[in-house]
């Protein structure tokens, strides 16, 4: 499966992807790659604004038809906007991943330079095709 | 190394996204799971379910015994053409599996198993089968493709030819017919018309060509999954199993108690169960709030936990959440599930939750 990394954004392993903004923010989606594994998503848990969040902590819940997903800060930082379409039209995600399925905005002052660039994101998502034991996503099986 | 059923390279080429279900290598979905949900509510979409395990009981006369023995339900019901759901049962009354007997006359009995319980159905069965003196075996040389959906008939026209598909039409729910070597039977697990066809294993590659040039939609066992739950129709392992009897699983209905000295296995287990009075109900929940509702949630009847979620997804003809869940008996109708540490309203509900395309919940 072929998916999308723009090579303008920052990466992390669990399938974050992070756009810098020259006022000190940072827009936080989910990858292309992940919302293919994922499938069809039909409700995504956004936070509240005001929250602060700590790198690697679970701050947004994206859910398929087939499984729950926990989104992770991809920095120190608070949230400053979240998404509120999402509410109504989950597939967003789906449709636009890098764009309308943005999920949340943080202010931080954490530099991104820590975060994987796409050429070293892409080797994570080719190598999650191969085993698709990921991380982060729940891996997708039926309950027999 | 995984099984693949013969449609394997179908879905394969389609450029299916692949999932392990019970030791096969199956197609979770074609791109879009709720897509393929919507294409069997309102057009016609095409499973393949050879995984499924299939057996034929040859010698009908000792067969008729063993089965009134090993199966809840009552096989004395049937005449030839007719199906009958049933479990089969432990001593304790446990679920081993759930199955589906077809009645094929002089030729015998079928039966059509889990794929993921396949091993130990049969080395639960084999030995009560010798006991009866009858003798069977599994039919891996079928394939079984399901058309479902209130197209499916129409579209296989040019597929099985007017008059077979005439003949179909006469067919009532749960009945049979075998023709121009195909097994025939007007069964499903979506809660839409259709048929579930066994044919040859040989021929079903061809076979499932014509169905897809016939406007038969594939799809995967995602879609399957979102289809049974919204007709409110249980999956074995998720639903039920070995600790719980059909009487806590919305499955009392397939039990024949009548005649009362037909003493099938796991009879006294279900009738003291009955007696003591059944300690929990199978209920139908529809989340009142946004989310999903998933296995194993707990449900709560205001402070006090009541039982837990079975099964739950997102059901797309709904668009909300629905679950089927085992409480406790007589809970209110207003509930709350426990989703990542929240408390949200959910609604106890008659099953099922959509039946031939129609909405059967406010």
């Amino acid at each position: 499966m072929s998916s999308m990394i723009p090579a303008e954004l920052r990466y992390t392993e669990s399938h974050e992807w992070v756009r810098a903004h020259d006022d000190g923010t940072v827009t936080v989606g989910i990858t292309d790659h992940a919302q293919h594994l994922l499938g069809d998503l039909v409700f995504v848990e956004i936070p509240e604004v005001g929250r602060v969040v700590a790198a690697a902590e679970g701050c947004a819940v994206v859910e398929s038809v087939k499984a729950a997903s926990d989104v992770y800060s991809p920095v120190d930082g608070v949230i400053v906007e979240v998404n509120e379409a999402l509410a109504e039209n989950p597939e967003l995600i789906n449709e636009d991943p890098y764009g309308e399925g943005w999920i949340l905005r943080i202010e931080t002052a954490a530099t991104l330079e820590a975060l994987l660039d796409a050429n070293a994101y892409e080797v994570i998502a080719i190598a999650d095709d191969e085993d698709e034991d990921i991380r982060s996503l729940a891996n997708p099986r039926l309950v027999e | 190394m995984a099984k693949r059923t013969p449609l394997y390279a179908r879905y394969a080429a389609l450029g299916a996204k692949l999932v392990d279900f019970g030791g096969w290598d199956m197609p979770l979905h074609y791109g879009s799971q709720i897509g393929e949900h919507h294409q069997v509510r309102r057009a016609a979409g095409l499973f393949d379910v050879s995984h499924m395990t299939i057996v034929d009981f040859t010698d009908p006369a000792p067969t008729r015994s063993l089965l009134r023995t090993l199966l809840a339900n009552d096989v004395a019901r049937l005449y030839p053409g007719k199906a009958l759901y049933t479990c089969l049962l432990n001593q304790a009354g446990g679920v081993i599996d759930d199955l589906i007997v077809y009645d094929r006359g002089d030729a015998g009995y079928r039966l059509v198993l889990n794929a993921a319980t396949r091993d130990q159905d049969l080395a639960w069965i084999a030995p009560i089968a010798e006991r009866f003196g009858a003798a069977w075996r599994e039919r891996d040389d079928l394939a079984m493709l399901a058309a479902q959906g209130p197209e499916a008939l129409a579209k296989l026209e040019t597929v099985l030819g007017a008059e077979t598909v005439a003949a179909v039409r006469t067919l009532k729910p749960f009945h049979a017919l075998e023709t121009h070597g195909l097994f025939i039977a007007r069964t499903g697990y979506t809660g839409e018309d259709g048929v579930e066809i066994l044919p040859p294993v040989t021929e079903a590659p061809a076979l499932w060509d014509q169905m897809v040039a016939a406007g038969i939609m594939p799809c995967g066992l995602g879609a399957r999954d979102t289809l049974r739950l919204e007709a409110g129709m249980n999956l074995y392992g998720s639903d039920m199993d070995e600790t719980t009897t059909p009487l806590v699983s919305g499955l009392g209905w397939t039990v024949a108690w009548e005649p009362a000295d037909r003493d099938f296995i796991g009879r006294a287990a279900l009738e003291q169960q009955r007696a003591a009075g059944v300690p929990q109900a199978f209920v139908g929940l529809v989340l009142e709030d946004r989310g999903v509702l998933r296995g194993h949630q707990h449900i709560y009847d205001c402070t006090r936990e009541i039982g837990q979620i079975t099964s739950g997804t997102f059901s797309p003809t709904l668009n909300r959440a629905i679950a089927l869940a085992r409480v406790k008996a007589g809970v209110s109708e207003h509930c709350q599930v426990d989703i990542r540490g929240k408390r949200l309203p959910v609604r106890v509900v008659k099953l099922p939750f959509v039946r031939h395309g129609r909405a059967l919940i406010v």
